[in-house]
């Protein structure tokens, strides 16, 4: 009562037992102290983040402003906007955005808007306009956002009042690496590509399965959600550790409909996969399939007939990039997260999925699916099939995903226990089912919402350094 | 429809009656959760079809969609639905469908054509979601009953949200 929000959005919260407060005692108290929301204590080799972390709706008025509102947010790809004049409108933070390629070709994305009196001017999720007419008093702007026409402008004083200030307002920072679209809403932010740091180089290792460097998304989107916390998914989609238990139901429909192959010698590979930090707080793990996957592993699964294509673009693959490379693209499963809110899993098929939170307990998700730019036919179809398997609101795990994720909420709420453990691996060079990766989001994320700098986002210096060159086999 | 005879009428309503029938048995075995009997209403060449939420129209040839089952992956769905392991349905969630605007658009040799609109009330976790959306069948008239050759479902929602995930069959 009688206190300021800053002041509310402000947490009390113990490690070592206290009991969070109720809270209304909380925002009563208004003391924050975030210092203790992670435990990153190396020598004990324990790693904790404390749950209030994914129930507070303090921490979450917090992550708004100082996560969001501060990092380089995915927004679209550039396949989405092919022509001029196509738009996309996406939510970003609670944000309208007008993603689309203007009549010059470029890209420019929007504050959805109307710089008069507030109406939203992009009022359909995807299409091909050259204007766009606020439909309140008729303002119109051209595709480049500029003010082009208003009704009865001779009622405008133009003492103080410019056309030329009146246009669309523009995202504070936009800029792409490799058809990927980022946006930033802070007014002074360190350049994409120092941003995304090792990430790009994972980002490169996805793109050059394309003969073009092109990919390009299939029409279609999955939409849904999760009653969880949205920093869940994030782990969840780099987490290696859940695969055999949550997922049996589909592994097993793999081995049983010829979707895993092991050859000869192959099978000292399974074993061999790794964690990396790749700064910032993204991070990947990077694993031999043993699973089909569309660019260029065939599994009987597959059918003969479209055995040759894909064999023959495996080849082409070692031509282009060298055998080592060429393996690495064509062999390995990347899960690959990019703080605070994308994940591109080249895993079987290829999958964009970013999500954003609506309360601490709720997110909305969405997902495309990836494939180089020249791929069509029989090639397409096996990709969309290798693709619903496993992923999106229909497939054969995604569900339980969303299904775990909801579980933990619930158990969060359940009370007893203030901490989730994220400490495996810790003393070991992390494979890919430790937990490094989740270690290296939280460390970042903490220091979001600490407003401190990192350097290192690993457990120790030099460990879960991402590969440049080598192949990781076993 | 010009021709308005007593017979064609009469057909028409009973080939209506039929299709009706046929439609709401079948969301009384899902709703039963009788699966290894939902899977016996399919021929073998059967196809199961959820476009996307933003894309009814979508074609699974070259679309992401929700769901692209052949009779294959559809006896994995059953398969999985059936097993502990399934664990967004596990234990099965309580479900009501209700089928309703049932039309017949067009019968050709043994093959008919009908759409029907329809709610799903899911019930698990204390949250109650509602699925809402048009079947479209090709059935294959069998004689006593159908057979589904093809089964179209699309979501009227502009997001699974807050189902969260298309578990249970739609």
């Amino acid at each position: 009562v009688g206190l300021k929000r800053s002041q509310r959005s402000v947490l009390l919260h113990y490690a070592g037992g206290a009991e969070l407060r109720s809270r209304q005692e909380l925002s009563f108290v208004g003391v924050i102290d975030t210092s203790r929301l992670v435990v990153d204590d190396g020598e004990a080799k324990l790693f904790r983040v404390h749950r209030s972390s994914m129930t507070s709706p303090e921490i979450f008025e917090l992550e708004r402003a100082r996560v969001f509102d501060r990092c380089w947010l995915y927004l679209g790809h550039d396949s989405e906007i092919p022509e001029p004049g196509d738009f996309q409108r996406r939510t970003l933070n609670g944000r309208s955005i007008m993603f689309l390629r203007s009549d010059d070709g470029e890209v420019r994305a929007f504050h959805n808007t109307c710089p008069h009196r507030g109406a939203i001017v992009c009022r359909r999720d995807s299409g091909n306009q050259r204007v766009f007419q606020c439909f309140y008093h008729a303002w119109t702007f051209d595709s480049r956002g500029k003010l082009t026409g208003m009704p009865a402008k001779e009622g405008y004083d133009d003492t103080g009042f410019d056309r030329a200030e009146r246009g669309l307002t523009h995202v504070a920072h936009l800029d792409s690496y490799r058809g990927f679209w980022f946006l930033s809403f802070a007014p002074e932010t360190v350049s994409l590509r120092d941003y995304l740091a090792g990430a790009a180089e994972v980002i490169d290792l996805i793109v050059d399965q394309s003969p073009s460097g092109e990919l390009r998304i299939a029409h279609g989107t999955h939409k849904y959600s999760s009653r969880a916390n949205w920093k869940l998914l994030a782990e969840n989609s780099v987490d290696g550790y859940h695969g055999v238990p949550t997922h049996q139901t589909y592994l097993d429909y793999l081995t049983k409909a010829g979707g895993l192959r092991v050859d000869e010698g192959e099978g000292k590979k399974l074993g061999a996969g790794r964690a990396y930090s790749l700064g910032n707080g993204h991070a990947v793990i990077e694993y031999w399939a043993p699973w089909g996957r569309p660019v260029a592993r065939w599994v009987p699964q597959m059918g003969e007939e479209i055995r040759p294509e894909i064999e023959a673009n495996r080849r082409a693959l070692d031509e282009r990039h060298g055998p080592d490379r060429g393996e690495r693209i064509a062999e390995f499963n990347r899960n690959l997260v990019i703080f605070p809110n994308l994940v591109i899993n080249d895993i079987m098929a290829v999958t964009i999925r970013t999500f954003h939170p609506l309360a601490p307990d709720m997110m909305e998700i969405s997902a495309w699916a990836l494939a180089p730019a020249e791929e069509g036919g029989d090639r397409l179809r096996t990709r969309l099939h290798n693709f619903l398997e496993f992923l999106g609101p229909g497939g054969l795990a995604t569900p339980d995903d969303v299904e775990a994720l909801e579980s933990c909420q619930i158990g969060f709420a359940a009370g007893g226990q203030e901490w989730n453990d994220i400490s495996r691996g810790l003393g070991r060079e992390p494979m890919d089912n430790d937990e490094l990766q989740m270690r290296t989001y939280w460390r970042q994320w903490h220091a979001c919402i600490e407003e401190r700098e990192l350097t290192d986002w690993s457990d120790r210096p030099g460990v879960g350094v991402f590969p440049s060159e080598a192949v990781v086999t076993g | 429809m010009s021709d308005t005879t007593l017979a064609t009428v009469t057909d028409r309503m009973l080939m209506r009656l039929r299709v009706e029938e046929f439609i709401v048995e079948e969301a009384a075995i899902l709703d039963e959760w009788r699966l290894d009997d939902w899977l016996e209403l399919f021929t073998e060449d059967a196809s199961y079809v959820v476009p996307t939420t933003d894309l009814a129209s979508g074609d699974p040839t070259h679309n992401l969609t929700l769901i692209d089952d052949d009779y294959l992956r559809l006896t994995w769905r059953v398969n999985r639905l059936k097993s502990r392991h399934a664990h967004r349905e596990f234990p099965w969630s309580r479900t009501r469908r209700q089928i309703t605007n049932v039309r017949v658009l067009e019968v050709s040799g043994d093959e008919v054509r009908a759409e029907a609109a329809v709610v799903v009330h899911r019930f698990r976790h204390g949250h109650r979601d509602s699925f809402i959306g048009l079947y479209r069948f090709r059935l294959v008239d069998a004689g006593e009953s159908f057979k589904i050759r093809h089964r179209r479902a699309e979501l009227d929602m502009e997001r699974l949200s807050p189902n969260g995930a298309l578990s249970m069959v739609f």
